[in-house]
């Protein structure tokens, strides 16, 4: 089954069949990205760049600053979501970006 | 691969939108289809609609575009009635109430909450009066800005209003000019003050003089590709044409058409004019307008009147670096300007504007690049009377420096693109610095901007304090915060702001500003403005003189306000969100 994904506002959101469904600003945690040193970085999302999936994991890259040392860069592919049964589920980002379990969302 | 914007744009845009937006006005909101929601946003803000940001679904923001800034006699009035209308929201906002009205930077209209059901509607209102939503957002010709007294000032150098409005009704619904590669922002100024600010606009007329077949001829240079989104602010740069009053109509739409074709339509985050000046140059964009967009010869460049330019300098220079307060036209008359904090009137303020307007001057009130309003036309004996007025006690000709400096954008009340609650915390940030900071001796302007994002909508890179929305953690909490950029401004030699420090915790900021002032009067030589400190001063003495700090300043939207469904409500989360709702205000069924 497939889903339209799409970056929509100039990269402030990954839109999920036609509902936005990530945003940026948002702090994450991402264990060693590209443009840091920090074995964990904890990142502002600035700006969505790419969105795709691989199999059932929803994935972005995108731009941002980690607040640990201040290093701004673009990042590879990080999860961002789940389809399951043609509906899209949120990851807990702020925690770690460690997959966890697919979570209901209200939207 | 075109994007998917583009491919929306191949299908329905332009003029034809109004169609569409008529029969969901007619049939309800649930007529959009939802696996076309995104398509329909993005084609409706070429007819001024915006759709709120999550947790306010079919709410719009409308934007109206008043070319120049002018609001003629009859105008104002009728947009108070159509917010007093229609502009009400689910919720009130605790410093503005229900309905009211945003006078923005581009010297144009917003208004929020607005139901596609009353579109048809506003529009039939607007089209009465000569206004118009028409390509107040979307790809294409923006609402011209200039100087917003235009035709009425003492130090004009050459009438821009009539080229404005030339613009405006040439390009305005234009088939050629309707679907660009992005936005289109165009700048007039005819004033020795600058207070078009073409340095920031995709293109820009700016005075000039030019000997012509033996002749002094006054009117344009043409600037292009400036603006201040996505963290790549350019002024814009001289294309080296002078052009006549006359000729600029057909140049401008010659520089149109060359975006048109040469701009990126693979990339949208490459898609500006700014980046196409990058990539060609000035030169080569002028050989290409020359050769393939324009039937004469192009003039080169005339002599500039640039060394006086005093908006949003800040300098010292004599000028003026806004339209506040009262000052005498070029007819004996006078036109006063008051200063609306933010940008943000009541929809009854907004009336009572109306009336005074009409009562003292002539009817007409303008808009400004700084988010206020000036009425126009009163005679020098009704002035006495003018300022008695009780609509001048909250919006005042003779403000504090704190609330006459203050810009803030939409933000995470409204804009789905924001990180941080702006025009609220703009308004607290003033009043707390009016009651407890100094400002040091003669300092009569002091610009504080503050934007949600990088988008820049409020401008903060021509700020002396420039805010710009970013997150933070704090005690382990992720928390709204700002980055500060210290002494931007346009003038003789624009400059944009360094950001020297970065994600200060929101209620630091204040006590931030605060040190930052008293470093300054230290240190001050002589009677210097500020930005001229900072330009004497290296970036790494400005970041240790910043020193944020918490005060007596408490911020009650610490908290990430942009996943509430409306920072304000009561209960904010977005579970209790009332949207979408019906055209009554009834909420809807949503199936996410
Ligand atoms: C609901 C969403 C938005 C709201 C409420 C909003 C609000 C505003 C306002 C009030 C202004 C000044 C008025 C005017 O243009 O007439 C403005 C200007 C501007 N907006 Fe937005 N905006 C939104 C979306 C965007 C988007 C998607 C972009 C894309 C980059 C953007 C970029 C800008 C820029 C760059 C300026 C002017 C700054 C400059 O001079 O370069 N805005 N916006
Ligand atoms: S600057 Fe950003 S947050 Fe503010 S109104 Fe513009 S797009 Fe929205
Ligand atoms: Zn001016």
């Amino acid at each position: 089954m497939s889903v339209a994904l799409r970056i929509l506002d100039d990269g402030a959101w990954v839109s999920v069949d036609d509902t936005r469904r990530v945003a940026v600003s948002e702090l994450w945690r991402v264990p060693g990205v590209e443009f840091c040193r920090c074995d964990l970085a904890d990142i502002v999302v600035e700006g969505f760049l790419e969105v795709g999936v691989d199999g059932r994991t929803v994935e972005a890259r995108l731009y941002g600053q980690c607040i640990v040392c201040g290093e701004s860069g673009t990042t590879g592919w990080l999860p961002v979501g789940r389809i399951v049964d043609g509906e899209f589920y949120d990851l807990d980002r702020e925690g770690g970006a460690a997959p966890t379990g697919p979570t209901p969302e209200n939207g | 691969m075109p994007t998917d914007v583009e491919e929306w744009k191949s299908e329905v845009y332009g003029n034809e939108i109004r169609e569409h937006l008529e029969r969901f006005a007619e049939e309800g909101w649930e007529a959009i289809p939802e696996d076309e929601h995104d398509a329909w946003f993005e084609r409706f803000k070429w007819w001024g609609l915006y759709h709120q940001r999550n947790g306010q679904e079919s709410y719009f923001m409308m934007r109206i575009g008043t070319p120049n800034g002018v609001l003629k006699p009859g105008q104002a009035k009728v947009v108070a009635d159509i917010t007093q209308e229609f502009a009400h929201g689910p919720e009130e906002n605790p410093i503005f109430g229900n309905g009211y009205v945003d006078w923005t930077t581009r010297q144009s209209i917003q208004l929020h909450w607005i139901k596609v059901e009353d579109v048809p509607e506003i529009f039939d209102r607007l089209d009465e009066v000569g206004l118009s939503t028409q390509q107040a957002c979307g790809d294409s010709w923006r609402n011209i800005v200039g100087c917003p007294v235009a035709g009425k000032d003492k130090h004009e150098h050459v009438d821009a209003l009539p080229v404005a409005e030339g613009l405006h009704e040439t390009y305005k619904g234009h088939e050629d000019h309707t679907n660009l590669p992005r936005k289109w922002k165009v700048a007039v100024t005819g004033c020795r003050e600058g207070c078009g600010q073409g340095d920031i606009n995709d293109l820009a007329y700016e005075p000039a003089s030019k000997e012509v077949d033996g002749e002094e001829v006054r009117g344009f240079n043409v600037r292009v590709g400036g603006g201040l989104a996505r963290n790549e602010p350019r002024l814009s740069r001289d294309l080296d044409v002078f052009v006549t009053p006359e000729q600029a109509v057909e140049v401008g739409g010659g520089l149109s058409a060359l975006f048109r074709d040469y701009g990126d339509r693979e990339d949208r985050y490459n898609a500006r004019m700014k980046f196409l000046v990058d990539e060609m140059g000035a030169e080569e964009i002028r050989e290409t307008l020359q050769e393939e967009y324009v039937d004469f010869e192009l003039e080169t460049a005339g002599e500039n009147l640039r060394e006086d330019y005093s908006y949003n300098s800040g300098r010292e220079t004599g000028g003026h670096s806004d339209h506040v307060g009262v000052h005498e036209q070029n007819d004996g008359n006078y036109y006063v300007g008051l200063n609306v904090l933010v940008g943000r009137m009541s929809d009854d303020d907004t009336a009572e504007l109306a009336r005074v307007a009409d009562e003292y001057g002539s009817g007409e009130v303008r808009v400004t690049q700084r988010q206020n309003v000036i009425i126009t036309d009163v005679p020098e004996e009704d002035l006495g009377d003018l300022r008695e007025e009780p609509l001048l006690e909250d919006y005042s000709p003779d403000p504090h420096p704190f609330m006459r400096g203050s810009v803030a954008c939409t933000g995470t009340e409204f804009c789905s693109l924001s990180i941080v609650e702006t025009k609220n915390r703009q308004v607290r940030y003033a009043r707390w610095l009016k009651e407890h900071v100094d400002l040091p001796d003669g300092i009569d302007d002091f610009h504080v901007h503050l934007s949600g994002c990088t988008a820049s909508c409020a401008q903060p890179q021509i700020a002396d304090v420039s805010l710009r929305g970013m997150k933070t953690r704090k005690d382990g909490e992720a928390v709204e915060a700002l980055d500060i950029g210290l002494g931007g401004g346009l003038g003789a030699e624009p400059r944009f702001a360094d950001w020297v420090t970065q994600r200060v915790p929101v209620d630091e900021v204040p006590g931030a500003i605060k040190n930052l002032l008293a470093n300054f009067e230290e240190r001050r030589e002589g009677d210097e403005t500020f930005r001229d400190f900072v330009e004497r001063t290296d970036e790494d003495t400005l970041a240790d003189l910043v020193e944020p700090e918490e005060t007596s300043y408490e911020d009650p939207m610490m908290h990430n306000t942009k996943m509430t469904w409306y920072p304000y409500a009561e209960d904010d989360d977005m579970a209790a969100s009332p949207a979408p709702t019906d055209r009554d205000g009834q909420s809807l069924p949503s199936d996410d």
